[in-house]
């Protein structure tokens, strides 16, 4: 279970309407108490996420909706660089504040898990999804990876007053 | 013994410890050691090939393992490691793939009929469980037509009869010219000068007997394309200008027939499936031809002549899988593919509620003049003009040569075709650069102007014409008459 306030989730919420139409991330740092979290902090990240190496052509037709389907970006992709997940990994050692998880947005999608959320997720964290449509926030959700890694279950959070 | 720092997510798989120390020469010999003693951490650090996640990252001190030697950097005793997790995800694809549907119905399906020779021919077909036998009877039963035995026609046939398609239409008046061979693998040496339809059924038979081949000798036109569209199930376009695609697409909207379409220019092709019953049409995609003579043609720009090969494999994989009824068709989506980077890429195409074939409001009912609508006959009737006294023939040219005349000759072709061939005595202006390079020529003189076959050094004329040149003379037939009737030592191309 986590333990968190309207405000957190708020913070959440308005963090996905701002990146609309591309994906928010950030994460949920606290404290752990026994099998259960407690937010104290949510801190947006950036989306570092790239699309893969551009692509010319001198023939695109005048009448193509330029969408690409193959080629997806930042509206359907977020990305941590590294480098940031490693000075929060020193950081959670250097204070008391463990990182909880994280979360994202799904721009006009589902607050649901995709394949893809799975295949790049890790155990234990809560991963929190909030749907975006059209610019305003809907859904949200929160997940944990089960431990053979083959799903996700929704993980049950519980409305605090602000710490 | 190496530290190894673990994150939070991972503690309770390392005995609910934050770090451990482990022995190890390199960081896979560190990461092999703490799998083996923790097999319960093995499984969110390693993939089922043994590959370490994606998401996993090691630092050792401060720096990301993958900008120093990866899996062999070296680990020594007083160095830290830091498993970090990479942080990634996202919403799934924007629009699900084009469900599988096929164009022969289950009752043709299963009325076509194998030989024991064509069952031990297509066994690497029957043993695909997505094909099968039932899946090789559609083949059998299909129809399809090809606009074309060129470039994009040649390969898709070849692949088309050996799976064993039942019946290929051909329609093709042109005959084979030896610049094909570089490309249109159909046809062979020694099918020079020969019709291209026949050469390629000639072909397709040689491959699979069991195929029958229907030619039409005939140009596609608005005459005749209803007449000969109409018994076939699917179409494939392997033409090579808008006219005729334009006209292949609305017959084929007509008549309700998927068009698998295919397009190369130098090194760069598409593919696509329309079909406006269920997806987008080639006016939604391209809803006004372009202005003539914008668009080059293969023979005026060029081609790889393995990208029609490519292509052309894409539109046959596409007719079969239309056929038998599986996977995605490219419908709704346009392939595009670079040969020189080697790169595809897929955009998603819209219908357009405004498309005057296939839109809410349709305003084509019936196939019209494609030439016209393409601007090409008002141009034909009226090429670029010159008057006959500005004409000059290759015979009347190398006599004044002959005669020791100091000419100024202005070849306007391209470099790379100035490097193929010449004639002597001439100096290179590419069209592109004739009106700022003008200054170069004297108006006072005579300037006589070539190119390859007449018509740019007629365009040339006219634009120094219109800069006050008067004394311009146009080579008739250019460096190609050259070749025929002065020195046939001068290669054509």
């Amino acid at each position: 279970m986590i333990r968190l306030s309207e405000a957190d989730l708020d913070a959440i919420r308005v963090h996905g309407a701002a990146t609309f139409p591309n994906e928010c991330c950030g994460v949920m740092l606290g404290d752990v108490e026994g099998a259960d979290k407690r937010v104290r902090e949510i801190r947006p990240l950036a989306n570092v996420f790239e699309p893969s190496a551009g692509f010319e052509t001198s023939v695109l037709p005048a009448g193509a909706a330029a969408e690409d389907v193959a080629t997806v970006g930042q509206e359907r992709r977020y990305f941590v660089s590294p480098q940031e997940m490693f000075a929060l990994m020193q950081e959670e050692r250097r204070t008391k504040r463990k990182v909880l998880g994280f979360y994202h947005s799904h721009p006009n999608h589902p607050a649901r898990p995709s394949a893809y959320d799975r295949e790049w997720a890790s155990p234990w964290y809560t991963y929190i999804i909030v749907s975006v449509l059209d610019g305003r926030p809907d859904d949200l959700t929160a997940w944990q990876l089960d431990d053979d890694r083959q799903a996700f279950s929704p993980e049950t959070w519980e409305i605090v007053d602000p710490s | 013994m190496a530290r190894v720092l673990i994150p939070t997510a991972l503690q309770q798989f390392a005995g609910g410890t934050d770090e451990l120390d482990i022995a190890g020469a390199t960081v896979q010999d560190v990461l092999d050691g703490l799998a083996a003693q923790y097999p319960d951490l093995k499984k969110h650090l390693f993939n089922e090939k043994g590959e370490l996640r994606h998401f996993v990252n090691v630092y050792k001190g401060s720096e990301d393992m993958r900008s120093l030697d990866g899996m062999a950097t070296t680990v020594s005793e007083d160095d830290e490691l830091s498993i970090v997790p990479s942080i990634a995800g996202g919403a799934g694809p924007i629009k699900p793939l084009p469900e599988p549907v096929s164009v022969i119905s289950d009752d043709r399906g299963a009325s076509a009929e194998l030989s024991n020779d064509e069952i031990l021919r297509y066994s690497r077909h029957l043993i695909l469980p997505e094909v099968n036998i039932e899946g090789q009877k559609r083949l059998k039963a299909a129809k399809v037509l090809c606009i074309g035995a060129g470039g994009l026609g040649s390969p898709l046939m070849l692949y088309l009869a050996a799976a064993g398609v039942g019946t290929i239409g051909i329609v093709d008046f042109d005959t084979v010219d030896v610049t094909n061979l570089q490309r249109q693998i159909i046809h062979g040496n020694k099918d020079v000068g020969r019709l291209k339809m026949e050469s390629a059924r000639e072909t397709l038979r040689d491959i699979n007997p069991h195929v029958e081949v229907i030619g039409f000798e005939e140009q596609f036109s608005s005459e005749n394309a209803m007449r000969i569209v109409k018994d076939f199930d699917l179409v494939i376009d392997g033409t090579d200008n808008f006219p005729t695609r334009s006209l292949t697409n609305d017959v084929c909207v007509l008549l309700n027939k998927p068009n698998v379409y295919g397009s190369i220019f130098r090194f760069e092709g598409q593919a696509s499936v329309f079909w406006a019953e269920k997806g987008p049409c080639y006016r939604c995609l391209y809803p006004e031809p372009p202005p003539p003579g914008l668009v080059p043609s293969c023979a005026e720009g060029g081609v790889l002549g393995v990208l029609p090969g490519i292509i052309g494999c894409i539109q046959a994989n596409e007719a079969i899988k239309l056929i038998l009824g599986i996977g995605n068709p490219l419908i709704g989506r346009l392939m595009l593919f670079n040969a020189l980077k080697m790169q595809f890429r897929e955009l998603k195409l819209q219908k357009d509620p405004s498309c005057p074939i296939c839109g809410t409001n349709r305003t084509i009912t019936e196939l019209i003049d494609y030439e016209e609508f393409c601007g090409i006959r008002g141009e034909e009737s009226a090429p670029q003009t010159v008057d006959e006294n500005e004409e000059i023939t290759v015979k009347q040219l190398k006599a004044r040569m002959d005669r020791g005349e100091d000419l100024t000759i202005i070849d306007v072709r391209e470099p790379y075709e100035y490097a193929i061939a010449r004639i002597p005595g001439t100096k290179l202006i590419p069209l592109g650069q004739l009106e700022e390079r003008a200054g170069e020529l004297d108006p006072n003189t005579e300037i006589i102007l070539h190119c390859r076959s007449g018509k740019r050094s007629a365009d040339a004329l006219n634009r120094l014409k219109a800069r006050g040149f008067v004394r311009l003379k146009n080579v008739v037939g250019g460096i190609t008459a050259w070749s025929d009737e002065v020195d046939p030592s001068v290669p054509k191309y």
